[in-house]
C-alpha cells in the first residue's frame, strides 16, 4: 500500500507534467489544426535556454524567466510566422512534415550548439521526503504538482472567466462566425501560440530535474503529449488533462506491477483501444470528418 | 508531356545501370540502399498517394520483413522462400492494420499507425529469444540463385535494381488496373466510390495490405544488404524518414518515391561537408521545401511544364 501510494503520487506529478503539455498540443490544433510533431522538442528546448542564463550568470528564478521569455519568442511567435503561417493553406499533412523536420532541427541544434552530455538542472524545491502515511512522498513530486495545478488553474480561469479567453474559444469553435462576431481572429489564434509556448517552458522546468536536461527528452515527452490528448479527447482543454493524468499514473503503476520491459507499450495499447472504441476520446466531441 | 516522362524514366533507368561502374563501393552501398528503400516508399506511396491513407507504419513493415527473413535464412531456409513469407506476412499484418483505417481517418490514422510502429519496436527490443533483443541478428547471408552469388556489392546492387524493377512494373500495372483507378477514387471522394458500387471497405484494406507487403518485401532485401540489423533501425525514424520520401518526391506520382528516396538517402551524405551540422541543414531544407512546394518536387516539376507549355488544353476543365 505504502508503495502503491508513493507511485500515484509520482505517477499524478509525471501526469500533471504530460498535461501541460497536451493542453498546448489541443490549443494549436483546435485553433490553428497544428499537429505540432515537435511538440516534445518544445519541452526540451526552454531547459537550454534556462542552463545558457544561468551559466551567464543569472540566478535560478531570472534564468527561468529568461526561460520562459525566449521560450514565447522563438517556440511561439516564430513557430508561428516562420513554420505555420506559410504552410496553413497547404492542410495538415506539409504541417506535419514540417514540424517532424522542425522536431529533428531542434534536437540536433540543442545537442550540436549545447552539450550532447545530459545536463544536470536545478530542482524548484530542496529534495527532502515526507512521510504520508507510511509513505515516502518526495517534495519534489509535490512541487510538481502544485505548480501544474497552478497554471491549468491559471489557464482555466483565462479561457472560461476572461474575455480574452471567450473570444479565443469561439476562435476555436467557429472561426468564420467568431469573425463575423468581430473577434480578430488571427490575434487570438496567436496568442494560443503564446500560450502553448509557456505551457511548454514551465513543462520543461518541472520535467528537467526528473529527467535531466537532454536533446533527446523530446521523443517520450511529444509522444506521451499525443496519446494523452488522444486519449481525453483532442478538441478539449480538460480532456487532455484527463488524458495527462491518466497516462502519468497508468504508465508509473504498469512499469512497477506488470511489466517494466513493456512499459512503453501500454499507453499505445490503451491509445489504440481508445482510438478504436471512442475515437473523440473520452471527453471529446464528435468532430466531422470525411467518412 | 507524357513522352518527356517516359524519355526521362528511360534515361534514369540507364544512369541505374551504368551508375555503379563510377562509384566507390560505399557509393554502391548507397545506391543498393535506395533501391531498397525505393521499394518500401512506393508501398506507401500506394496507401498514401493512391488511396490517401496516412500511415507511419511502413517502417515497422520493413522492420517485419527484415527479422522475417534474418530468422528464416539463419534456420536454413532458402532466401527465396523467406522472402515470400516477408511479403506474405506483412501483406496480412499489414491487413488487419487496415482495419482501423476503416474506422478513423487522417491524423487519427497517423497516430494509430504510429502506435503499431512502436509496439513493434518494443516487441523485437524485448522478445529476445527471437529477435536477440538490442544486440540485434549479425552475419545475414545474402543469396545466391542458380550459381550467382550476390555476395559482392555491385552483384547485391543488380540483384535490389531488378527487384526494384520487377515490383515498380508490377505496382505500375496494378494501377492502370480497375484496381488502382478504385484506389485514386478511395482517396478522391470516398462516399461517390461507395455510391458507384466500390466496394471501399475491401479496397481500403487492399491499399494498406499491399502497400504494407512492399514494405516487408523491401525489409527483406534490406536485411541481406546491411547484414546486421538491430531494432531501432525499424523504429519510428524509419516510418518517418520513408514519409518524408514520399512527400518529397510527390506523393501520388508514380516516381516520386524513386524522387524522395534519391535525396532522403544521398543528401544527408553530401551534408557531410557541414560535418555535425548536417542534420540541422537537411531538416531546415525539408521545412523550407514542404513551404515553397508542399506537392513535392514532380509537383513542382508539373507546375513548371505547364507554365511553360502552350495553353491551349487548359480550356477543358
Amino acid at each position: 500500500m505504502a508503495s502503491f501510494i508513493q507511485l500515484l503520487v509520482s505517477g499524478l506529478a509525471t501526469g500533471a507534467i504530460y498535461a501541460l503539455i497536451a493542453v498546448g498540443f489541443t490549443l494549436l490544433w483546435q485553433t490553428s489544426q497544428t499537429i505540432n510533431f515537435a511538440q516534445g522538442e518544445f519541452v526540451m528546448l526552454p531547459a537550454f535556454f534556462v542552463l545558457a542564463a544561468m551559466n551567464a550568470g543569472a540566478p535560478f528564478w531570472l534564468a527561468a524567466a529568461i526561460g520562459i521569455v525566449l521560450s514565447i519568442a522563438i517556440l511561439g511567435i516564430l513557430f508561428k510566422v516562420i513554420v505555420v503561417d506559410p504552410m496553413l493553406k497547404y492542410g495538415v499533412l506539409p504541417l506535419v512534415i514540417s514540424t517532424i523536420a522542425l522536431s529533428l532541427l531542434l534536437k540536433e541544434s540543442a545537442k550540436e550548439f549545447y552539450s550532447s552530455q545530459a545536463q544536470p538542472f536545478p530542482a524548484l524545491v530542496p529534495a527532502t521526503d515526507i512521510h504520508v502515511l507510511g509513505a515516502v512522498v518526495s517534495t519534489q513530486s509535490l512541487a510538481v504538482l502544485a505548480v501544474a495545478i497552478f497554471t491549468v488553474a491559471a489557464l482555466n480561469l483565462l479561457l472560461n472567466r476572461t474575455r480574452l479567453g471567450r473570444q479565443m474559444q469561439a476562435t476555436a469553435q467557429n472561426a468564420t462566425l467568431a469573425r463575423v462576431l468581430g473577434i480578430r481572429v488571427e490575434r487570438m489564434v496567436l496568442y494560443t501560440f503564446l500560450i502553448n509556448a509557456v505551457l511548454v517552458a514551465i513543462a520543461s522546468i518541472l520535467i528537467s530535474p526528473i529527467y535531466l536536461a537532454k536533446f533527446t527528452n523530446g521523443e517520450t515527452l511529444g509522444m506521451a503529449a499525443f496519446i494523452a490528448a488522444i486519449i481525453g479527447g483532442f478538441n478539449q482543454v480538460r480532456g487532455a488533462i484527463l488524458g495527462g493524468v491518466i497516462l502519468g499514473v497508468l504508465d508509473n503503476l504498469s512499469a512497477a506491477y506488470i511489466s517494466s520491459q513493456y512499459r512503453g507499450a501500454f499507453p499505445l495499447i490503451i491509445l489504440i483501444v481508445v482510438i478504436l472504441l471512442r475515437p473523440q476520446g473520452l471527453l471529446g466531441r464528435i468532430e466531422e470528418r470525411t467518412i | 508531356m507524357n513522352r518527356l516522362a517516359v524519355l526521362a524514366a528511360a534515361a534514369a533507368a540507364v544512369f541505374a545501370v551504368t551508375a555503379p561502374f563510377l562509384l566507390k563501393p560505399f557509393g554502391i552501398y548507397l545506391i543498393s540502399m535506395w533501391a531498397v528503400l525505393t521499394i518500401a516508399a512506393i508501398g506507401l506511396n500506394l496507401t498514401l498517394g493512391y488511396a490517401g491513407q496516412v500511415s507511419l507504419a511502413q517502417g515497422a513493415f520493413v522492420g517485419i520483413g527484415a527479422y522475417t527473413v534474418a530468422l528464416l535464412t539463419q534456420a536454413g531456409f532458402p532466401f527465396s522462400f523467406a522472402f515470400v513469407a516477408a511479403g506474405i506476412l506483412c501483406f496480412a499484418v499489414g491487413w488487419v492494420l487496415g482495419y482501423p483505417a476503416l474506422r478513423v481517418q487522417h491524423h487519427y490514422l497517423a497516430f494509430v499507425t504510429l502506435a503499431f510502429t512502436t509496439l513493434i519496436f518494443l516487441v523485437l527490443r524485448n522478445e529476445e529469444w527471437l529477435t536477440g533483443g538490442i544486440y540485434g541478428i549479425n552475419g545475414i547471408a545474402r543469396p545466391a540463385f542458380f550459381g550467382w552469388s550476390t555476395a559482392k556489392a555491385l552483384d547485391f546492387y543488380y540483384f535490389s535494381l531488378g527487384m526494384l524493377a520487377v515490383l515498380a512494373l508490377a505496382t505500375w500495372w496494378m494501377l492502370r488496373s480497375p484496381w488502382g483507378r478504385a484506389f485514386v477514387a478511395l482517396r478522391e471522394n470516398p462516399i461517390r466510390a461507395l455510391s458507384l458500387g466500390l466496394d471501399t471497405r475491401r479496397y481500403t484494406l487492399m491499399a494498406f495490405a499491399i502497400g504494407s507487403s512492399l514494405g516487408g518485401l523491401s525489409g527483406a532485401l534490406y536485411a541481406p544488404l546491411v547484414q546486421f540489423i538491430e531494432p531501432a533501425s525499424f523504429a519510428l525514424g524509419l516510418s518517418f524518414n520513408l514519409l518524408l520520401m514520399v512527400i518529397v518526391g510527390g506523393s501520388g506520382y508514380f516516381f516520386g518515391p524513386f524522387i524522395g528516396a534519391l535525396i532522403a538517402v544521398l543528401l544527408p551524405e553530401w551534408m557531410r561537408i557541414t560535418q555535425g551540422y548536417y542534420l540541422i541543414v537537411y531538416a531546415a531544407l525539408v521545412m523550407v521545401m514542404m513551404a515553397f512546394c508542399p506537392a513535392g518536387i514532380l509537383g513542382l516539376a508539373e507546375r513548371a511544364l505547364k507554365a511553360f507549355a502552350p495553353r491551349v488544353k487548359e480550356a477543358a476543365p
